[in-house]
This record gives structure tokens, C-alpha cells and sequence, in this order.
């Protein structure tokens, strides 16, 4: 490594992408590429949720002990010490919501332009004042310290949509019936991969931060190498980055976030890691999960490699899906050739780790201890289901006599078929043209299942605009009802018992 | 050469579309349609050899029209090259030329799906 760093001063050191990795180890093979290459560059510029940045801005006179602060109305942590704030990327602004936030802020840091930062402080003998309001840039700041917790994912699970409904998520717009597939990462130009068993990432490695030098200080969040998920913690001096590899975002109904433009320069030290760096964008494989199933264990469509996403098209059900990425190849091309130059020009030395990165990590679900409504608690399970034979007169004196103005509607073997309510019925007298419930029901019935949180069962009513969900089994046999009245009764009962 | 057909209230309920296409005999594909009770919003894709005999015949009809030349704007400062509109493009509007996003703007039927879904914000609607 001394070497290399050595030809680095010198300016002899020979530098490729690791786009253009395979190719030459395809040529020369291993132990050529080793003799022929010093450092291989990576790129990645992705949305990338989980960055914020450390600021400190200075004592005032009188002294202010910051407890809340906002920058442009994006609200930053205040409660580190007396003037540092943790501004977090996906801090929605108080005035302009999603359109921007903390991201936004920081892009506008890095551009130069102004900032308003207004804070309240908590009055002591020693940290007099209350409030504070001041404009400033970057400059003024002591330190902005960019750290953040999870970056540089891996790989990571491109996204599509089963449902009948638009979503906007994080990863995008997802149109119905599996309209498109929307994915991440920048493949076999992403850094993990191109040294996935650690041998020289690890804590300490220098790397390339929004265009500025930065270091890795260990796993990141979620780190979970064992599944192929691995992930950095890095840190980088904003006052060194670039709007070039450092923006702002908002996805649609999700909210703001940041593009990270992030490289890790790998030496090609020994054949092993000579053969790591010509990993190509087949061999990187992820799964299209399916967002239209709104729970952590999301299923999953299909397998599909890095080189079937870039390819524009991916077959779901021997249909042809459109994909589209949110991570731009382009600027990840960019990061890669910009840590090249850098290297070339004698400006950034490789360093060695400190210590290896954990080859084990953890991403477990969040253990829930408080009361945690299902469909199933709440549900009325005395529900009336008629048979589509009876007819409008019978229909109407059971939802009199009942307690629902809701009538699923069954077959001979109890199967749920459809749904007749009492605007139904009212409808059908008014119009006097049917007089059967197979006539007049509704044949596409929402539904909701006993083991389906409530919450989810509530923004399916809201969504649909509908008042009630019949509640079927596995067998689609109706077991329940819930009704927007249920949902009404627990809320009022909550405000009460507080 | 796509029109942005502007429907005033009163006309709205007439079948104009198809009285067009029976006078002038052009091929008129409609790309997407916007109607409510008082007015309406059409873009339609129009031969350019019939092009401005459609237009007069809609205009014939009460009908303000638009012709969609550049009917949306990208924002090279701001574009990133994600890609993040190409997939939900329904008319093939934006495709990768090596991995920098390209917009072919005669494809466009203003239908904005795009302007939410970009990002970076980096699209533009030319309202007309």
C-alpha cells in the first residue's frame, strides 16, 4: 500500500474505473491486472435518507444555549451542548414542506447562498439569552460536519406495485398492475460490492464525499453484510463538497432527501481483490419487491441483476415492465472519474483501515410492547351475509332489522361475492328498474383480513372512500365486519382513558 | 404534431372530435382527455400534412388551439440523470442517450405524471 501511495506523490500510479475492470482482468487476467493496475475507482450517487450534518455555529453575545433551531424553517436538533445542531436530510420545512428540507439546505450551504437560522434557548446564569436570529453561509459557520449514518447500501431491493393504485414512495412513483420498476444503486460501479469480504474497507478508509475527501467511521445502520446489505457510516467536511455530487430531493408524498455522490478507491493489492473489482453488473443480484403490500415483509416478485434493470425492461408475468432508477449512473460515472483524477493528480492518498468492518451486522424488527390494534380485535364478528337469490324487499328488512347498513353478499359454499348497502337498495327503489340483489351489488369488494393492523384497514377506508370492510379468512369466507363506526368508538374511547 | 385542445363550456357536450375528423378525413389520435361537466382539455396527434386543416376546423368549432411544439421543459442545471421519468412516461417522452436522460419533446402530451415523480424538480409544464 506504501507503494501505491508512493506512485500516488509521483504521479505514476495507474488508476482505472471499476466499470473498466472486467475487461482488463478479462485480458490480462489476475495476476496481470495486479501488475498493471494500483487503484480501481467506485461511484455511487443515489437518494441516500439516512445524512445529516453537524453544525456549530459560534457563541453569540449574550450567550444562547440553543434548545430548538431551525434553519430556513427546517427544524435542526438543538439538544447537543449549547450551539451544536444535527440537521437531518429528510427534515421536512415547516413552510414549504416536502419541497424542502434538510437536504435542501444543505445544498444550499454548499452553493454559497444564505441561510436563516433562528433558535430558542433555554435561559441559565451562564447561557442568558432566549432567542437568536441571524443569517449566514457556510463560511460562517465553525464546523459543518457531514455524518451520516447509513449510506452506500450494497444493493437494495428495486420496487413495484401490484395494486390498482398509483403509490408514491421513497423509491418513487410506482404505477399500478406493475407498471414500472423502480431501482437504486450505480451495480458494479457501487464500492461494497467491488470489496465485499472487507479486505480493505474498513474504519478509517479515506474516501470521496460530495466532492470533497471524507472517511469511513464504520458500519452503517442496518449494516447487514451476512444477507448482502451492507452499508457505511461516513463523515466529510462540507466546506470541502460540491453541488455537483450534493443534492437536495423531494420524492412526491414522501418527503425531502439527499443525493449523496459517495466513491471508496479500492488498491488492487493481491489477485483476490484484483478479481473482485471485474465484478460485473450481472453477477449483482436483487429482488423486485412488491410495494403494494404495506407491511415490513414485503414479497417479493422476482430476482432480477443489475444488468436486466439497466437494460430498461424486465419481464414480470411474461409482461414487458418499463424500469427506471433513482440513483443516476451518470453522476456515479462521475464520482468514479473525479476520485480518479484526484488520485492522478497526487491529491488523495489512500489510507489503511483502522480496523476491518464487521462481517456480521444486524437489522432486526423493532420489538413492539404497546397495544397494537388487528382487524380482528375491533371487528364486529356478528355479521348478517345473504345469499344473492333474496330479493330487494327481503335485503332491506335485514339491514332494518341489523345493525349494519352493510349486506355482504355470499355464495352457496359462503365465499364472499359481494357487497349491497343501503344506498344500494334506496338506489334500486328509487330507479325501479331491479329488483335483485345480484343486480345491484357491488362485485369488487374491498376487503380486510383479522390479522391486518389497524391502521392499514383505516387508510384502505380512507382511501376508497368507503365506510365499511367485510373481513374474510384465507378462504374468503366472511368472518367480520369493520365499519368506519368502530374506528370512530376506539378513538373516543382513547381520548377518554388519558 | 400533437394540439392541445382548450373545450369552452357550452361546446363541451358536441361531439366535435368526430365532426373534425368526418370534414377534414385526418387521422386523429387523441392521447389524452379531460372533460368535466363545464369544459374540457384533449390532446391529439395529428399528421403534420393535415395539421393546419385540423386546427382551422377546430377553431371552426369554438375551440382554442394549442400546438404542442415544446410542450415541456428540462432543467439541465437540475437534472441529475436518474431516469427517475423515463418508466412512468406514458408516451416514451424521456430515454437514456449513454447514461444521460434525453427528452424528446414532440411526444409529450402534458399529461405532468412526470413533473411529481422528478426528483431534483427538474421539469417543467409549458402552459399555453
Amino acid at each position: 500500500m506504501s507503494e501505491i501511495n508512493e506512485r500516488i506523490r509521483d504521479g505514476s500510479v495507474r488508476v482505472v474505473t471499476a466499470e473498466e475492470m472486467p475487461e482488463l482482468v478479462d485480458e490480462l487476467g489476475t495476476q496481470g491486472a495486479v501488475r498493471e493496475v494500483d487503484v480501481v475507482t467506485t461511484g455511487t450517487f443515489g437518494a441516500m435518507c439516512s445524512s445529516g450534518l453537524f453544525l456549530n455555529t459560534g457563541h453569540s453575545d449574550p450567550p444562547i444555549k440553543i434548545s430548538k433551531a431551525w434553519l430556513n424553517n427546517v427544524e435542526a436538533y438543538g439538544g447537543v451542548a449549547a450551539v451544536d445542531l444535527f440537521l437531518g436530510a429528510t427534515q421536512p420545512s415547516e413552510d414549504r414542506g416536502d419541497e424542502y428540507g434538510g437536504a435542501h439546505v444543505m445544498e444550499d450551504l454548499v452553493s454559497g447562498r444564505d441561510v436563516e437560522l433562528r433558535a430558542q434557548g433555554v435561559v441559565t446564569d451562564c447561557y442568558p439569552r432566549s432567542e437568536l436570529e441571524t443569517t449566514l453561509r457556510l463560511d460562517d459557520f465553525n464546523q459543518a460536519i457531514m455524518v451520516n449514518p447509513r449510506n452506500a447500501y450494497q444493493r437494495y431491493a428495486a420496487a413495484a406495485n401490484s395494486t390498482e393504485r398509483t403509490l408514491h414512495t421513497y423509491m418513487g412513483t410506482l404505477l399500478p398492475r406493475y407498471g414500472n420498476v423502480s431501482y437504486s444503486g450505480a451495480g458494479a460501479l457501487s464500492p461494497i460490492p467491488n470489496d465485499p469480504d472487507f479486505e480493505y474497507i474498513g474504519v478509517g478508509t479515506r474516501i470521496f464525499l460530495c466532492g470533497g475527501q471524507g472517511q469511513i467511521i464504520g458500519p452503517g445502520t442496518q449494516h447487514l453484510p451476512q444477507n448482502g446489505f451492507a452499508t457505511l457510516m461516513v463523515k466529510g467536511d462540507l466546506k470541502e463538497m460540491s453541488s455537483e455530487f450534493l443534492r437536495g430531493a423531494t420524492f412526491q408524498d414522501y418527503g425531502p432527501s439527499l443525493y449523496v455522490g459517495l466513491g471508496v478507491p479500492i488498491p488492487v493489492l493481491n489477485e483476490r481483490i484484483a478479481e473482485k473489482t471485474a465484478v460485473r453488473d450481472r453477477e449483482i443480484v436483487t429482488e423486485i419487491v412488491d410495494y403494494g403490500v404495506p407491511r415490513r415483509a414485503r414479497p417479493t416478485v422476482r430476482r432480477v441483476n443489475y444488468e436486466e434493470l439497466y437494460s430498461g425492461v424486465v419481464d414480470i408475468d411474461g409482461a414487458e415492465v418499463k424500469t427506471s432508477a433513482l440513483s443516476s449512473r451518470h453522476v456515479a460515472r462521475k464520482v468514479a472519474s473525479a476520485l480518479g483524477d484526484s488520485i492522478r493528480r497526487g491529491e488523495f492518498l489512500l489510507s489503511e483501515a483502522v480496523e476491518p468492518l464487521s462481517g456480521v451486522g444486524r437489522n432486526n424488527p423493532v420489538r413492539q410492547t404497546k397495544e397494537f390494534l388487528l382487524v380482528g380485535d375491533v371487528m364486529s364478528s356478528e355479521v348478517v351475509t345473504v345469499r344473492e337469490e333474496i330479493n330487494i324487499k327481503e335485503a332491506a328488512r335485514m339491514i332494518v332489522g341489523g345493525t349494519f347498513d352493510h349486506l355482504p353478499v355470499v355464495s352457496a359454499d359462503e365465499k364472499l361475492i359481494g357487497m349491497v348497502t343501503a344506498w344500494d337498495i334506496s338506489k334500486a327503489v328509487a330507479s325501479d328498474k331491479t329488483s335483485h340483489i345480484s343486480e345491484m351489488m357491488t362485485r369488487k369488494v374491498f376487503i380486510a383480513s383479522p390479522d391486518e393492523p389497524l391502521e392499514l384497514a383505516a387508510r384502505k377506508l380512507h382511501h376508497h372512500k368507503i365506510s365499511a370492510l367485510p373481513v374474510v379468512d384465507k378462504d374468503h369466507r366472511v368472518i367480520g365486519m369493520l365499519t368506519s363506526d368502530h374506528l370512530s368508538r376506539l378513538y373516543g374511547r382513547r381520548r377518554r382513558s388519558k | 404534431m400533437k394540439l392541445m385542445l382548450h373545450v369552452a363550456p357550452g361546446i363541451v357536450r358536441k361531439p366535435i372530435v368526430s365532426s373534425v375528423i368526418l370534414e377534414t378525413k385526418a387521422l386523429i389520435n387523441i392521447e389524452r382527455a379531460k372533460v368535466d361537466a363545464v369544459s374540457g382539455e384533449i390532446v391529439v396527434d395529428v399528421d403534420l400534412d393535415k395539421c393546419v386543416e385540423v386546427k382551422r376546423a377546430f377553431e371552426e368549432r369554438g375551440v382554442r388551439v394549442v400546438l404542442l411544439e415544446n410542450p415541456i421543459i428540462k432543467d439541465d442545471d437540475e437534472c441529475v440523470h436518474c431516469g427517475a421519468c423515463i418508466s412512468i412516461c406514458p408516451t416514451g417522452t424521456f430515454r437514456f442517450e449513454g447514461s444521460e436522460v434525453v427528452a424528446d419533446a414532440g411526444r409529450c402530451v402534458q399529461c405532468a405524471s412526470c413533473i411529481t415523480a422528478c426528483p431534483q424538480r427538474a421539469l417543467r409544464l409549458v402552459l399555453k
